[in-house]
């Protein structure tokens, strides 16, 4: 069993490495977007936001089939709108973000802000949905290395409490390696499977395509997952005003905040007109709902709550995205996720150090070790320069830059390749200290370029209480001492700088590994 | 498993935790999506959300067995058994 958890975490280790850091960073999705867009004020959402909102739908899209409105909340001060229309109409979909304390749509440098990491966490960036099929994959043969570590590891509560730092290379390793997924454990098996819970009809669609003979939106009618579009009555009839409606739900949800408002054929007379509780408000990603009738304003339907496999589902995919989670709940979200993406890099360094002596014996054999050697930093430490640059980018392309968000991306993606190529011209241990160096200066002086392009820099953020942006700095500060600190670590303990960022010590630690079987 | 499993073991082994595992854990789904006595919603979400644990159980219970032959046969045979059953509640007017 020891050999299916080495060798399967060894295949999907460096993808794995991947989701787990942008998926920790995409906890704070939303903050991210907020730093990448500074022109764009924290306006406290006006209390009518959801009827300004409305009145821009009626100016864009008057003939749609449906209308969607994401309101403003406290994480994300825009509204995002969405129009959909019949086929036939151009355009069939269209999307906009509206300033609701100005009526206006947001006029802010073009980014995908927050976003971008956390598409990237799940599909890899990648044209139509194979990234999300090796994501799904890497993720199946994470549970089976989560799984098969336990079984290997008999010892597993003793190893809790044990760590010894300074010790034989390979033994600190393996104890940080064992002290990381421990102590998260269950947070790593939540994860990984709640995570495949949120694409799962798209892993195994074979329950509902032959219990439904194909009929999709059969499914999610009788789910309760989505509502049905009702058919036009062709009469017009204007909408009802949404005031006593947000009345109406805030009574019934005891003061919860709406956050989602769908508008089923506005200005017909069949128009429907439904409330989603925000997702900051409870668990389940299947949220509480009530629907209107969209021209008399009566409430005609309600969730019930006899759906008990849809809310568990619910539940699954909203402990996955964590958006019910207060600041220190959310915080503790992003600390597990760490803990995770250190268990994976210390996992994949102690495949590469434990195999060093062996390998060494046979000259064929190197290029294996060598390749391990470059992947392991072109994505342990080249990753996290790949997003330092994304952040560069952000602020050094001028604002009013034509096609300024894809130039961002590939700047993300030009310095992650430039940091897979490097550990190939250099000795590999020098390499990592000079990865790691690089990093830290990175992230390190984000601050300063961010003072030096935008006036909400730490000088104005801290004394403003603008604590979005001032937390984002203080986060890369922070990042970019922890990186420094390893570069001095990896520096000191090979002076040498030709071998791996550890000396060895390979009889007796290949001692402790084989105690461990 | 350790010197004595051949590359071929291995191999067979990996094709029947990918391939095996997948087609055992979906027959589990379908199984359940038709079978359990709850709305046909409920079922489908019970037997998918239960198919990736099935998946991850048979992955194990692949590398762990004796022998990749034993793996297969076993694999064969629940499979088999779970299919016929779906088919049989499918073709004999399913919901």
């Amino acid at each position: 069993m020891a050999w299916l958890h080495t060798w399967s975490g060894l295949v999907v280790g460096w993808l794995l490495f991947a989701v787990f850091l942008t998926g920790a960073v995409s906890f704070y999705r939303q903050e991210i977007t907020q730093w990448m867009r500074p022109e764009l004020r924290q306006p406290t959402p006006p209390p009518d936001a959801a009827s300004i909102a409305l009145n821009r739908l009626h100016g864009i899209g008057a003939d749609a089939r449906r209308w969607l409105i994401d309101l403003p909340d406290e994480r994300d001060p825009v509204a995002h709108l969405y129009v959909w229309r019949d086929p036939g109409k151009t355009p069939a979909f269209q999307r906009e973000e509206l300033d609701t304390a100005s009526g206006e749509p947001v006029a802010a440098r073009s980014t995908y802000g927050g976003d971008f990491l956390f598409y990237f966490h799940f599909d890899l960036n990648m044209p139509s949905i194979w990234g999300r099929l090796i994501v799904g994959a890497a993720a199946i043969v994470m549970l089976v290395a989560i799984v098969s570590g336990v079984i290997t590891h008999r010892r597993i509560f003793k190893d809790f409490f044990t760590f010894r730092p300074g010790k034989a290379a390979q033994r600190s390793w393996l104890d940080a390696h064992n002290l990381l997924a421990v102590m998260a454990l269950p947070f790593h098996l939540m994860i990984t499977y709640t995570g495949l819970i949120t694409l799962m009809f798209l892993y195994m669609p074979w329950g509902r395509d032959i219990a439904y003979q194909g009929d999709r939106q059969a499914f999610l009618s009788e789910a309760a997952l989505s509502t049905t579009i009702p058919e036009a009555a062709n009469v017009p009839a204007p909408l009802a005003p949404i005031g006593p409606m947000l009345a109406e739900a805030a009574r019934r949800w005891d003061g919860a905040a709406v956050g989602r408002i769908d508008v089923y054929r506005p200005g017909d007379a069949n128009a429907l007109i439904e409330f989603t509780v925000s997702d900051a408000e409870q668990l389940a990603f299947h949220r509480r709902k009530i629907t209107f009738d969209g021209t008399t304003g009566e409430a005609v339907a309600t969730t019930d709550d006899t759906h008990w496999a849809a809310e568990t589902q619910g539940v699954l995919y909203g402990l996955h995205i964590g958006r019910f989670a207060d600041p220190v709940v959310r915080f503790l979200y992003f600390l597990s996720s760490m803990a995770g993406t250190a268990m994976i890099a210390t996992g994949l360094l102690l495949w590469e150090i434990k195999r060093r002596p062996k390998e060494a014996e046979h000259e064929k054999a190197r290029f294996g070790q060598r390749l391990v050697q470059t992947l392991n930093l072109g994505t342990i430490v080249g990753l996290p320069i790949g997003i330092a640059a994304f952040f560069w980018a952000n602020r050094l392309l001028p604002p009013d830059l034509a096609g300024r968000a894809d130039l961002e991306a590939i700047g993300f993606f030009s310095a992650w390749l430039l940091a897979m190529f490097h550990p190939m011209l250099r000795p590999i241990g020098r390499a990592w200290v000079e990865q790691l160096v690089f990093a830290a200066l990175l992230y390190g002086t984000l601050p300063l370029v961010n003072a030096a392009t935008t006036g909400r820099h730490l000088g104005t953020t801290l004394a403003n209480g603008d604590w979005v942006l001032a937390g984002f700095d203080l986060t890369v500060l922070g990042v970019g001492l922890l990186l420094a600190w390893m570069a001095r670590l990896v520096g000191r303990k090979s002076p040498s700088s030709a071998q791996s960022p550890v000396p060895e010590h390979a009889a007796s630690a290949r001692e402790a590994l084989e105690q461990q079987r | 498993m350790k010197g004595g499993a051949s590359r071929i073991d291995v191999l067979s082994r990996i094709a029947a935790a990918v391939v095996g595992g997948y087609a055992l854990s979906a027959a589990t789904a379908v199984c359940l999506a038709l079978l359990l006595p709850i709305a046909r919603s409920e079922a489908v979400l019970t037997g998918t959300m239960v198919s990736f644990i099935v998946y991850v159980c048979v992955a194990i219970w692949v590398f762990a067995a004796s022998s990749a032959g034993r793996a297969w046969i076993g694999l064969v045979l629940c499979a088999g058994m779970l299919g016929g059953v779906a088919l049989v509640f499918h073709l004999g007017g399913a919901p």
